[in-house]
């Protein structure tokens, strides 16, 4: 099945390019030109994985990253940045993002990433749904 | 450079940030062309597998290319005028034009705070001596400031004008000055207002913030 990522960046020239290169690869990808248009397309829809830029007008990304997780905890978020600072990283992983790449990006590597955060979203989802699971029995006494 | 000696700490603040800001811009249009090389390259693999090159495609990734290029051109051309800014601490100025390269330095950072910095072309240009460095740090300082004045969605219009013993330069609309946060101005713009000898003055009246320097203004 096909990887279907969310792209957030304010460079529209940015995201049309690196969406098309990943359409061209399989995967399934949608676009937003701003925080808070791709809260708008989480609150309908889930993402294997989501690549937030750190920088944005409005909401930054690390703002994003925190409204994002209390939606979706399951969510992966890969930082792709053109601002990389060793502290902008640590605090973003420390918040729960699963990466942190550099602008220029290499396909390779983000694809790669890509395929990791599926593979980490799944386990979180059966996770999740083996707790519900859990959580009816007890309540119900089965 | 007398000037440039006595501002230390803040002249070096002042560098790092446009540094930091023009850095990101940069590696915005690198990493635009780095996938439409990228794209390029996985279009050669299509083809090479049978798939058909489309010159219109090809094309627009040269055009795209192209913008990107003259997108680069542009903020290596002013990140060079800044450079050279701390050249001399005392050449005539256009001021109109320092605004021009203000805006563009701070482009970035309204973005960020979604305001708009627009420059009124319709007084006559003036021209001043000074230092341009220090006169850029100082009025970034103030446009900082006029940025928050004026909140998130509005616009901050910059002029600049000929007076009698000098020039005067302006930071208008800004609407939101009564609840902007913190004392201004403060210490690092009222040392570097003294180090231009200019006088900084908040008008909560015509909501503007304006920048009176000496010396001979000349207009055009």
């Amino acid at each position: 099945m096909a990887e279907k990522v969310l792209i957030v960046d304010d460079d529209k020239a940015f995201l049309a390019i690196l969406s098309e290169r990943m359409q061209n690869r399989g995967m399934e990808v949608s676009t937003a030109e701003s925080a808070a248009e791709a809260l708008q397309m989480l609150e309908k829809e889930s993402f294997d994985a989501v690549l937030l830029d750190l920088m944005m007008p409005e909401m930054g990304g690390i703002e994003a990253l925190q409204v994002m997780r209390k939606k979706q905890p399951e969510v992966q978020v890969i930082f792709v940045t053109g601002h990389p600072s060793v502290s902008k990283g640590v605090e973003a992983m420390k918040l729960g993002a699963m990466d942190f790449i550099s602008k220029p990006v290499d396909m390779g590597e983000l694809t790669e990433k890509i395929k990791e955060a599926k593979a980490g979203r799944m386990i979180l989802v059966e996770k999740q749904s083996q707790e519900k699971i859990k959580k009816i029995l007890t309540d119900k006494g089965w | 450079m007398a000037h440039l000696d006595g501002i230390g700490r803040s002249g070096v603040q002042f560098f790092g940030k446009m540094s930091a800001s023009i850095s990101h811009d940069l590696k915005n249009v690198l990493a635009v062309i780095n996938e439409n090389a990228g794209l390029l390259d996985d279009l050669c693999l299509m083809a090479g597998k049978g798939k058909p090159l489309d010159p219109g495609r090809l094309k627009r990734l040269a055009e795209e290319v192209k913008n990107q290029i003259r997108r680069g051109d542009r903020i290596i051309t002013y990140m060079n005028t800044f450079a050279h800014s701390a050249d001399s601490e005392s050449v005539a100025i256009d001021l109109r034009e320092l605004l021009g390269l203000l805006v563009e330095l701070s482009s970035r950072h309204a973005s960020m705070r979604g305001v708009r910095l627009e420059i009124d072309r319709s007084s006559d240009a003036v021209t001043i001596t000074t230092s341009p460095f220090v006169l850029l740090n100082l009025l970034w300082r103030c446009l900082d400031y006029a940025m928050a004045a004026a909140g998130p969605g509005k616009t901050v219009e910059l002029g600049a004008e000929k007076t009698a013993d000098g020039a005067r330069l302006r930071f208008r609309k800004l609407e939101g000055m009564d609840a902007a946060a913190g004392s201004f101005p403060a210490e690092p713009e009222g040392s570097l207002g003294r180090a231009l000898s200019a006088e900084i003055r908040l008008d909560p009246g015509t909501r503007e913030l304006a920048v009176s320097l000496p010396g001979k203004g000349q207009g055009e």
